[in-house]
């Protein structure tokens, strides 16, 4: 049975809430880069910046995304999976912060691949994680910074964002 | 996808999937390390038994971005031919650990037996199997034509409505037979423009309009002018009276170049033959895509190996999430 945990308005919320986070954390707007991945990280990284860039009087935050499809350990155990653009800043994520995006946070093995990806882009001076949702059952020594709602879980739910950018709606379901 | 035989095998959902992660295959060469781990651990054997630099290296530099170790296995000068002695020679690569098979071969159908007759359990690329098919050059063909048509909004797009002319020896030509049917499946429309020697006979089943005159098949300001070689190495009999008099009424020369539209693309597989099929004019200026087409096959070549290490059996349109 599904239960719908998260509405549009709560979404927004947790989202601003995390963007004034990553203000306070950062001292500031300056040298924030934030690379969703995709598919559902790409638009929520596109929210969250527009919310740091609103909320400093208008200074450009840079919104990307970061692939991992081939980064991932489990290539040969799933059918194909289609890669998505990779899109960082034209000058490079060299002495940047960056804060990766995604949905969900639950084995943490997503979060391992962007790590490696990552390292092959560039350098960055720190590197954040924001999520919309940590169900737990981690698998890595990995968690999140910033983190929009802690949604306890069982293993074999599924928890699953639907973003307007992609799905037509905003919401987070369980079921 | 276990196997790329034939573009014939592809629908078009599956060959815009390909096109689709090839262009980020191409972004990689943009980057600092143009390296992804993607393939680490896996055996890739270039499996040639024909003469081939361009796509023996493309398949080579395709893999080790990928991070594959690369054998190649070259047997040229060998009396090799189908049957029992490819039967040892795959056999024998599989034991070294070979997971995917890249082979080229001078007898039509040769990848196709080593990928259903059992005797190896790798995944198997075609990549050029006599006068049969060249599957990767028809998918770096088609995403070359969709780059320069759609620019940065190729993702997804099909090649709907566009001409493309095909031009010269036909009858020899896996590549031109592998356009076809990546081409058509993509939505172009498919001309071959070709003296009546070499068509082959089977023609008239093909989804193709033939046209016997060249200039008249310019007549119609095709979108896609791609020039084949003469391949001299496969002909055993004349098919033409002098090279002279082919590159008169084939070769896309200084007047036929300058007739066509300016956004027209001229393509042609390499190694050309200039002043023959083609004239130094029409290679070097901007609508030749001959280097896009180099450039552009590594990035095709990585998709088609990725996406043959994903899950054998697998449906391709498996959603990423």
């Amino acid at each position: 049975m599904d239960a719908v945990l998260m509405q549009a308005a709560d979404i927004d919320r947790a989202l601003t809430r995390i963007a004034f986070e990553i203000i306070e954390g950062n001292k500031g707007p300056e040298g924030l880069v934030l690379l969703g991945i995709p598919t559902r990280g790409t638009p929520l990284a596109a929210r969250i910046a527009a919310k740091i860039s609103a909320a400093s009087g208008g200074v450009p935050v840079f919104a990307g995304s970061l692939d991992i499809t081939m980064y991932r350990d489990d290539i040969a155990r799933n059918p194909l999976r289609v890669t998505r653009p990779t899109d960082v800043p034209s000058t490079g994520i060299d002495g940047t912060t960056v804060v990766l995006v995604d949905d969900v946070l639950f084995s943490g093995r997503s979060i391992r691949a962007a790590l490696d990806a990552l390292s092959d882009v560039g350098r960055p001076t720190a590197v954040r994680l924001a999520v919309l949702v940590d169900r737990g059952h981690r698998e890595f020594p990995i968690r999140a910074d910033y983190v929009g709602k802690n949604i306890p879980s069982a293993r074999q739910e599924r928890v699953s964002v639907d973003l307007a950018e992609v799905d037509g709606t905003d919401r987070v379901v369980i079921g | 996808m276990k196997h790329l035989l034939s573009t014939a095998d592809l629908t078009k959902a599956q060959a815009i999937e390909l096109l689709d992660i090839a262009e980020d295959m191409a972004e990689v060469r943009t980057r600092e390390v143009k390296k992804l781990p993607t393939l680490r651990g896996r055996t890739v054997v270039n499996l040639f038994f024909e003469d081939s630099t361009r796509t023996r290296t493309s398949f080579e530099a395709a893999a080790k971005r990928l991070s594959a170790d690369v054998i190649n296995f070259s047997a040229k000068g060998s009396s090799v031919s189908k049957g029992e002695s490819l039967k040892d020679t795959a056999q024998t690569l599989e034991a070294i650990g070979a997971d995917l098979v890249v082979v080229r071969h001078s007898a039509s159908g040769a990848p196709q037996v080593l990928a259903q007759s059992g005797w190896i359990h790798s995944g198997v690329v075609n990549a050029g199997d006599g006068t049969h098919e060249h599957p990767t050059q028809a998918l770096l063909d088609a995403f070359t034509i969709r780059r320069r048509i759609h620019g940065s909004s190729s993702r997804g797009a099909d090649l709907q409505g566009l001409t493309v002319l095909i031009v010269g020896d036909i009858v020899h030509s896996r590549v031109a037979r592998s356009n076809l049917w990546l081409l058509t499946t993509l939505g172009a429309h498919v001309t071959f423009a070709a003296p009546a020697t070499l068509v082959p006979l089977a023609i008239d089943r093909w989804p193709v309009d033939v046209v016997h005159d060249f200039d008249e098949a310019l007549a119609v300001k095709p979108d896609v002018v791609m020039m084949l070689r003469i391949q001299t190495e496969r002909m055993r009999n004349a098919f033409f009276p002098t090279e002279r008099e082919y590159a008169r009424l084939w070769g896309l020369d200084q007047d036929r170049y300058r007739g066509l539209k300016p956004e027209a693309l001229i393509m042609h597989p390499g190694p050309m033959n200039r002043g023959l099929e083609i004239s130094s004019e029409a290679a070097d200026s901007a609508q030749a895509t001959v280097l896009e087409q180099v450039a552009n096959g590594v990035s095709v070549r990585m998709a088609v190996l990725y996406a043959l290490s994903a899950l054998p059996d697998a449906d391709i349109l498996g959603r990423p999430e």
